[in-house]
């Protein structure tokens, strides 16, 4: 998608952000000596900071390190917290997009700081927590009303018939239908770069709508009819008004502004 | 401030094993699940290939025939028992996943799809075996979500973020409870329980090249060893052939079960040498083993220290459709396009066959004599029941968690439905807040990240895929040393809304302490089986050898090993050959 059609974050969901806050000088102390690194470019992090046993209001800090262009952002992240500040929280795990921790604002785009390599983004790059979920601590928001809104479309299979005593039959046709959806991690970069979700916190959002499409489009499951009600509710899938961020945003490749786009066709219709 | 709950019975660990046992636990008794992650990051979404059972879905197969790959692929270190048990219910836990909305890859009839895999074998080593079920390369991932949504629909109780960091027992020596700490607001909660089961997984992070998560640190383990409970083979570690060069990250087996190959720098498929039955399908030890044979001999690309990975024969549909993950994976972290080009690939840490003993239902026991601990539970990859021996055939660790998870809660829910709940000893938590203010309160010169580093990079050049007497040696004074380091160790974040900083710090002294069960129990072991490979004692040594190794913490600190007999069954020890 081109640039263009990324929609601006809005301008006063957030009175800390803008011009005005101070960014701290660049620091140069270090912790401890970070490894050396044979073919290292330079790379400067621009970091959004809070901690709110330190001071109310958000910061800027800016690291400059060394790092090997090939290595991933959360490599770089690593090294400063490692070796420069050791208070910079954030979440990561399993460091290859498939856990779904380290969704972050890098650039200005929702990403996996695992699945961004430095020489994408040297010499500089810019990284704050993801948007419409409370930060908590520098990179760290609240995830609950996220799996909250995940929680309510449902996410099971419902199928009140006894089972066979093997596995029931279903086509591979039938399989790829929803085949797109089974590979969403529950990251939030979806939801979390939707414009309706941040002015909106009763919105379910894409992710809740990706994990409902898993289940209304997949043959085997009977709650179709529950979710599609969840859904058609003043919460649900109508507040979406097909900016695209969110399929911009998956880490997983999913095409989530189609699967929303499925649902609300499966309302209007009438059908699945 | 501590607070305090009440619980029948606590799983430690969300990833698939604990959700498994918290399934079936909470069928009889008011349970809870603490993690230090939000369920869906846990490891288990980190495998790719598949789960064994024998269906027979696509070709002829039986249960008896997975129970010997499974025992032969362990190099006979295996308990029959645990494989045979495990080999038989498989089947019925993958019907039981489908049932609640696994999306496995179909056949044309509409059939759960199989695939070949590494050491599964038809009638006995005859040839590979179509046995692996499947969701595309992404199994682990569709399993822990699975698990989760059934975990939704039952009204588990979580708490996430939580750091168990110890055990607690009753005067009587019954499990009491845990101690955990939340990473929120660094707040201490006591956890009281009739029972408690681990799952909290391995302990990949003592290697530099690992395809294991930043959080798998062994807590588990640490904190069972810490409170007198013994650590089981812990010398026996696998490594993966196929990590992405120097990153680590896992190229599933799945990549060669559809047909990949390994070749050298000559462009040899050298795999054909060493297992001329199944050749790039051989167990994992002994392919990672190859490769290393290969790269000594001169033969890595450009001669250096990898091979290639080679899928340029396969369908690039089947590629696409049936690798998406793996293939992207070359693409981003390599730039390299599997479709045109060979991938580069080194042996990856990948998984720890050894963890806490247990038997059949999960039970924790203790000694040769196999005393059960009552109320203590574990299972998935920090236990050691022993099914997967000396080396893990890959699927069966998707396959352990689910089928020894649902042992484990199962036994754990009856016994607490049957249990009182136990009084707790005053100020269990003491000596946990005592160990984080020490921690925080520091003022040596030493960083967590420097001391983790050099502890990584000893084990793996010293007890890696290949161990001497001499290797071991010198890492264990190494490990000496990087425990004065650590009690110098600095923490920077001395506040309590998610102190990362601080639980980095507690993680790297339970990796300490696992990296010297590792290092004791490889040293003690002079022979050569599945994992655990002795340069100097390169051949497999039954008549002393036949037995699991026991490492108990002393109160000094020091390790006492004690060995306990494997349990045999209908498989004869043969020699492994493929």
């Amino acid at each position: 998608m081109a640039d263009e059609d990324f929609a601006p974050p809005p301008p006063d969901l957030d009175s800390a952000r803008g011009p005005t806050m101070a960014v701290s000088p660049r620091r140069t102390q270090t912790h401890g000596s970070a490894p050396q690194v044979a073919r290292a470019v330079e790379l400067t992090l621009k970091i959004r900071r809070y901690n709110p046993e330190v001071r109310t209001d958000p910061w800027w800090d800016e690291f400059t390190i060394q790092a090997d262009p090939t290595e991933r952002l959360l490599d770089a992240l690593h090294q400063v917290k490692w070796y420069h500040d050791g208070t910079l929280a954030l979440r990561r795990s399993c460091a290859h997009g498939i856990c779904g921790s380290d969704a972050m604002l890098i650039n200005g785009r929702n990403a996996l700081a695992c699945k961004v390599l430095v020489k994408d983004v040297a010499p500089k790059v810019t990284v704050e927590p993801i948007r419409g979920l409370p930060a908590l601590k520098d990179l760290i928001v609240d995830m609950e009303p996220f799996f909250a809104g995940y929680r309510r479309v449902l996410p099971f299979l419902i199928n009140e018939d006894e089972p066979p005593n093997r596995e029931r039959r279903q086509s591979p046709a039938e399989r790829e239908r929803y085949d797109d959806t089974t590979k969403c991690i529950l990251c939030a970069a979806c939801t979390t770069s939707c414009p309706i979700y941040w002015g909106d916190d009763e919105y379910v959002g894409p992710a809740a709508i990706v994990n409902a499409h898993r289940f209304i489009f997949d043959s085997r499951d009977q709650g179709g009819d529950e979710r599609l009600k969840v859904l058609a509710e003043r919460t649900g899938v109508f507040k979406c008004r097909t900016v695209f961020n969110c399929t911009e945003a998956c880490p997983r490749g999913i095409k989530v502004t189609k699967a929303i786009q499925e649902v609300k066709r499966a309302i209007m219709f009438d059908r699945l | 401030m501590t607070t305090f709950h009440a619980y029948d019975a606590v799983v430690v660990g969300a990833g698939g094993a604990g959700l498994r046992a918290a399934l079936e636990a909470s069928k009889q008794a008011r349970i809870a699940v603490i993690s230090k992650l939000y369920p869906t990051r846990s490891h288990t979404g980190a495998a790719q290939g598949g789960m064994c059972a024998a269906l027979g879905n696509v070709e002829e197969d039986y249960p008896e025939w997975h129970a010997f790959d499974t025992v032969k692929g362990g190099d006979y270190l295996v308990d029959q028992p645990a494989a045979i048990v495990m080999a038989e219910e498989a089947v019925d836990a993958v019907i039981e996943l489908e049932h609640w909305g696994f999306p496995f890859n179909r056949t044309p009839e509409g059939m759960i799809d199989q695939r070949r895999f590494g050491g599964h074998t038809r009638n006995h080593g005859e040839a590979p075996v179509r046995r692996a079920c499947y969701a595309a390369d992404r199994t682990g991932h569709m399993i822990l979500q699975t698990l989760y949504q059934q975990c939704i629909r039952q009204n588990v109780r979580f708490f996430n973020e939580f750091y168990v960091l110890d055990l607690v027992f009753a005067e009587d020596g019954r499990v009491a409870g845990v101690v955990a700490y939340e990473l929120s607001d660094g707040e201490m909660h006591v956890f009281r329980a009739k029972a408690v089961l681990f799952a909290t997984g391995g302990f990949g992070k003592i290697f530099k090249v690992t395809s294991n998560a930043h959080t798998l640190t062994g807590d588990g383990l640490a904190v069972c060893y810490r409170r007198g409970i013994p650590l089981e083979d812990m010398e026996f570690f696998q490594f993966h052939p196929t990590g992405i060069y120097k990153m680590g990250i896992l190229l599933s087996e799945a990549v060669r079960g559809e047909g990949g190959i390994m070749v050298n720098s000559e462009g040899e498929r050298f795999m054909e040498r060493y297992a001329p039955s199944i050749k790039d399908l051989a167990p994992r030890d002994m392919v990672s083993r190859a490769i290393y044979q290969e790269i000594k001999e001169g033969r890595g690309i450009d001669g250096q220290d990898y091979v290639y990975l080679d899928v340029r024969h396969l369908d690039p549909e089947v590629v696409e459709t049936k690798l998406p993950d793996v293939t992207e994976f070359a693409r981003i972290y390599l730039g390299v396009e599997p479709l045109r080009e060979p991938v580069p690939i080194q042996p990856t840490a990948h998984y720890g066959m050894g963890g806490i003993p247990t038997d059949l239902e999960g039970r924790v026991v203790v000694g040769p004599e196999e005393r059960p601990i009552p109320g203590l539970y574990a299972a998935g990859e920090c236990a050691c029941v022993s099914v997967h021996g000396a080396n893990r055939l890959g699927t069966n660790s998707l396959l352990d968690i689910v089928v020894f998870g649902r042992r484990g809660g199962l036994h754990m829910g009856r016994f607490a439905a049957e249990e009182d709940l136990p009084d707790l000893p005053r100020h269990s938590e003491a000596d946990i807040i005592d160990m984080l203010e020490g921690l925080k309160g520091s003022t040596g010169g030493e960083t967590v990240a420097a001391i983790r580093a050099e502890l990584q990079e000893q084990m793996m050049d010293l007890a890696g895929v290949v161990r001497t007497e001499d290797t071991l040696r010198t890492l264990k004074e190494a490990l000496g040393v990087l425990r004065q380091r650590y009690a110098d160790a600095v923490v920077q974040d001395k506040g309590k809304v998610f102190n990362t900083d601080l639980m980095e710090a507690v993680e790297l002294g339970f990796l300490l302490e696992i990296s010297d069960t590792l290092a004791a129990a490889a040293l003690a072991r002079d022979e050569s089986r599945g994992g655990h490979y002795r340069e100097d004692h390169p051949l497999r040594d039954d008549d002393h050898w036949l037995k699991h190794s026991l490492a108990y913490r002393e109160p000094d600190g020091s390790i006492r090993l004690e060995h306990k007999d494997v349990k045999l069954g209908p498989y004869i020890p043969m020699e492994r050959k493929y």
